[in-house]
């Protein structure tokens, strides 16, 4: 039984949103339209590296068309980058202009030249066809390693070179000692290739200016409408708070791809003032492989030192991060504070240094995508250290659980500036070997091989961290915004309830659990609690959803404005029932004097708020509506174990997933069935990282997997059944105890997928395969090792 | 041009340009929206409906071609308040997480069980391959819809 009763916390209580979805009323940004509306289409760049010059004189005549916008048009501020990382000489980083339009420059095939406004888009889109663009090719710069020599010149002729920032953490005089004297040291290079999000929902914003009342709306895909209130109102379109209302609707998937502020959401706002008229944009699948974000991509060498008994000494970690053409709102943050301060993951390394070269190419902006430089750090450290164990001898298991770090060590700080509160990590591998029927996978290997097939078996003992926050370490360290979250809990007249939450739900069920928490704390039913999103005219303020940080940041701020609610209510109930407040218990959604028979409901002490007749109103106020804003003290830290089991064809690389075990502690689990389903998705776009997704752009800096007919998204018969369970150790420092659990599976299934490959291939001398292991890479490296035997 | 398409049940006559494609004729034309459109080059059947008792991606025929024949979409599937055995299935195992995705999902799984009462978890799963979802690692869509199997008489 769940500690709450049926829809309390720790029940697999249904979604209460999924009906609008399945009977087709969901209600996403491109299936809202406004009276009067025009349409618009971003006539983009061809060439990845030019100057140039357009005409616009026939397009502008053209039928239909309202209006053609280009770069010198819109004069208005820079998309700004929220995060500001120093170089390890104290400058601050390099931070070119990025106006919402090209003016004379394109730095990417995708930049946005010119802005086509028509009565339908396919006017819009004929009359870009008439717009006559002369480009003037410059060398283009897309290999990071030439890109930081300068051999082929600058992305931004204003800055003098293409590296954005040289940044490093840690102690890098240890790490050169322990490795001088180590019995063992172990190197891998390794590269985390480029994704992109692609949530099936493409971006779409709608500007609607109203001249009457000088209010502007911005109907958008947004993970976090008060945030691009801010990046758009503060620093490119120069509105104060109160005219701009940014309302993001159902939204249809995120992973990170809509957190950020992009060019398309001020220019149709700031569109709709100039022709008064709505303006209404959808990205096309094509138009999203050029203009989302994408994420990863990073060029990694790596350095273990280990003792004779495989005990860690240090790590060293060097890393070329690839920007893109410009800095996207949370890029700068991904390659250090996302990925650097993880590299301790779940063992007690001493000593650690990483540097961190991020460098500006020719192509799209790379910013946070699902886990965001923990998937990063994860790969690489669960990379090595496989191939430590290989090459020491040691069993996968056992020189892990040589390093981890011991319950008793918790609070346990790392070399690399994070403090862990809490974890268990032989229990999320015990759990885990359990759950694969690990003591099996010989017999299992041994049926392949009577096939003629190769078996391997990989693992990922990972750590995170999430729950993005808390504003004073963030803020010490670069982010130029606060990372905590505000909730108002609104009881009304008849005792339902409202809760308002800056959150915002794009798949991950918060209209239910949120809902839960509701029903665990004042004990009525879900169907009694509606919660509110994504729209800053009603919520009071939010900072969004990323980095798993719904729960443990904007949860716990519902809890704390339901704590206001319950102290409150226990005072109005004294008073009607003539007690003393501190005698008032909350019990099963009664208020009771203790000791006695006499109670209130919530609906009773709501209704006596709202109608004030028997009240004390020399000490209180009407109503029953209180708010708060949570900044957390610490990040949380997840962690767990992935095991992955794969059989592999050796005539022709095909690479079968048999099994994929993830055992994650998440911290107190509020919604089972809504936690299984994040780890299943995060699972999916994990194994898709190391075997199938990879953005690839050839030398000219054309996008080369630029369609589903090209970036292999992982589909339905690329899976196999997950296992999936849980191991808990709560969080410390807040009171439900969670962690978070949306990025887990990105984050730690990758290495788990590659170290299985390499299992099967390491009977053939191959000790190392990079992502995504296609049959094509897979085949070549066993053909190539037959070869060297 | 004019067109006549029986659509959830009902008789519609339209005055369309020819090359108006089906989707975009059931989205903005009809205001349906529950039909999604997820990608341009058809392969990610977000706009999947029923033309003429067949499972079809919405964007990759001309509504001039549906001209004289029955559609339905999403929002033709339920009966009043109770929602086919595929969508309850979708709701009770946590088959769709942002939705975007869902109503196609829910459309082509609908005729993958008619067509074959029977179907097993590998025949799901390669019967789903014109279908992307980036949310649920499609392991609870897989499991619904082995249960609306079940319950659609297979």
């Amino acid at each position: 039984m769940p500690d709450g009763g049926s829809t309390g916390i720790g029940a697999s209580v249904k979604r209460k949103e999924d009906y609008r979805f399945l009977v087709g009323q969901g209600n996403y940004t491109d299936d809202i339209n406004r009276p009067n509306q025009t349409y618009t289409y971003m006539l983009r760049s061809s060439s990845a590296h030019a100057k140039f010059s357009l005409d616009i004189t026939k397009a502008s005549e053209a039928d239909g068309v309202v209006k053609i916008f280009v770069g010198t048009d819109m004069d208005v501020g820079s998309i700004p980058c929220g995060w500001q990382v120093d170089s390890k000489d104290g400058t601050p980083m390099r931070e070119p202009a990025h106006p919402p339009i090209a003016k004379d420059k394109v730095r990417y095939v995708g930049e946005i030249i010119a802005v086509i406004i028509a009565e339908t888009l396919e006017d819009a889109k004929n009359a870009a066809e008439l717009i006559d663009v002369n480009y003037e090719d410059i060398p283009v710069i897309i290999d990071m390693q030439e890109a930081l020599n300068n051999a082929n010149g600058l992305v931004h002729d204003e800055i003098e070179s293409n590296v954005c920032y040289d940044w490093e953490i840690g102690d890098s005089e240890a790490v050169d000692k322990a490795i001088s004297e180590a019995a063992h040291i172990t190197t891998l290079d390794v590269r985390n290739n480029r994704l992109i999000p692609n949530a099936m929902e493409t971006r779409s914003a709608i500007g609607d200016y109203e001249h009457s009342t000088g209010q502007y709306t911005l109907y958008t895909t947004s993970q976090n409408p008060h945030v691009i209130r801010l990046l758009m109102g503060a620093f490119v379109l120069g509105l104060p708070e109160h005219k701009l209302r940014v309302i993001a609707p159902d939204v249809g998937g995120g992973f990170g791809s809509k957190i950020f502020h992009y060019a398309e959401e001020s220019i149709v706002t700031w569109a709709s003032n100039q022709i008064r008229r709505p303006v209404k944009w959808t990205s096309d699948r094509s138009e999203a492989f050029i203009s989302d974000a994408h994420g990863r991509d990073h060029v990694t060498s790596v350095k273990l030192a280990l003792d004779k008994d495989g005990k860690f000494l240090a790590l060293k970690v060097d890393t070329l991060a690839n920007m893109g053409a410009y800095l996207s709102t949370f890029a700068s943050s991904v390659p250090t504070y996302l990925y650097a301060t993880l590299l301790a993951g779940t063992y007690t390394t001493p000593a650690i240094h990483c540097n961190v070269k991020s460098i500006f190419t020719n192509t799209v902006p790379v910013d946070a995508y699902r886990g965001a430089g923990r998937p990063e750090a994860t790969y690489l450290i669960e990379r090595i250290v496989d191939k430590a164990a290989r090459e020491m001898g040691i069993s996968q298991v056992d020189i892990r659980r040589k390093n981890f770090i011991p319950v008793d060590a918790f609070p346990y700080q790392t070399p690399v500036a994070l403090q862990y509160d809490s974890g268990n990590y032989n229990a999320t591998l015990d759990a885990a070997l359990k759950k694969a029927d690990y003591d099996g996978f010989e017999a299992r290997k041994a049926a392949s091989a009577k096939k003629g097939m190769l078996r391997g078996i990989g693992f990922s003992t990972y750590l995170e961290a999430c729950g993005i926050a808390p504003s004073a370490v963030v803020g010490s360290l670069g982010a130029r915004a606060g990372l905590f979250e505000c909730a108002e809990v609104r009881v009304h007249p008849t005792g339902s309830v409202t809760v308002f939450t800056g959150s915002h739900s794009h798949g991950q069920g918060h209209e239910t659990t949120f809902a839960q928490l509701v029903s665990e704390k004042l004990g009525i039913s879900t169907d009694m609690v509606e919660i509110s999103h994504g729209d800053t005219n009603n919520i009071p303020f939010g900072m969004g959803t990323y980095g798993s940080r719904s729960l443990a940041v904007g949860g716990e701020a519902i809890v704390k404005a339901m704590d206001k609610v319950i102290a409150k209510a226990k005072k109005i109930a004294a008073h009607i029932m003539e007690a003393s407040a501190d005698d008032i218990e909350l019990n099963n959604g009664n208020f009771e004097i203790a000791g006695t028979d006499k109670s209130m409901s919530l609906a009773d002490i709501s209704l006596a708020a709202y109608v004030p007749h028997n009240y004390p109103h020399e000490e209180l106020e009407p109503g029953l509506d209180e708010k708060a804003f949570y900044d957390p003290l610490n990040f949380t830290y997840p962690g767990g174990c992935h095991i992955c089991e794969v059989e592999i064809n050796p005539n022709t690389g095909e690479v079968k997933v048999e099994g994929m075990t993830a055992v994650d502690d998440v911290g107190k689990v509020i919604n089972p069935m809504i936690v299984e389903g994040q780890i299943h998705g995060g699972l999916a776009q994990g194994i898709g990282q190391a075997l199938l997704e990879n953005a690839a752009y050839d030398s000219n800096g054309q996008l080369l997997s630029g369609s589903y007919m090209d970036y292999a998204m992982p589909r339905a018969d690329n899976f196999v059944d997950f296992k999936v369970g849980n191991e808990v150790t709560l969080c410390t420092h807040n009171s439900l105890g969670v962690k978070g659990c949306g990025e887990v599976g990105a984050i730690g299934s990758p290495p788990a997928v590659i170290n299985a490959v390499v299992d099967a291939l390491s009977e053939l001398g191959v000790d190392d395969i990079s992502m995504p292991a296609t049959s094509e890479k897979v085949w070549s490296a066993i053909n190539n090792a037959k070869n060297k035997n | 041009m004019e067109i006549s398409v029986k659509i959830n049940g009902k008789d519609i006559k339209a005055d369309i340009k020819p090359n108006t494609l089906l989707s975009t004729f059931i989205r903005e034309h009809l205001n349906l929206t529950g039909t999604h459109i997820g990608c341009d080059t058809s392969q990610c059947g977000a706009c999947a409906i029923h033309l003429n008792g067949d499972a079809v991606k919405s964007c990759a025929i001309l509504a001039a071609q549906a001209d004289g024949s029955e559609i339905t979409t999403i929002e033709g599937i339920a009966s009043g308040d109770k929602l086919h055995p595929m969508q309850q299935a979708f709701h009770e195992n946590h088959g769709l997480q942002c939705g975007y995705c869902t109503p196609g999902m829910v459309m082509s799984s609908i005729k993958l069980v008619e067509n074959n009462p029977n179907i097993s978890e590998d025949e799901i799963r390669k019967g789903l391959e014109g279908n992307i979802c980036r949310c649920t690692g499609y392991h609870n869509i897989v499991k619904s819809i082995k249960q609306a199997a079940s319950v659609m008489g297979g």
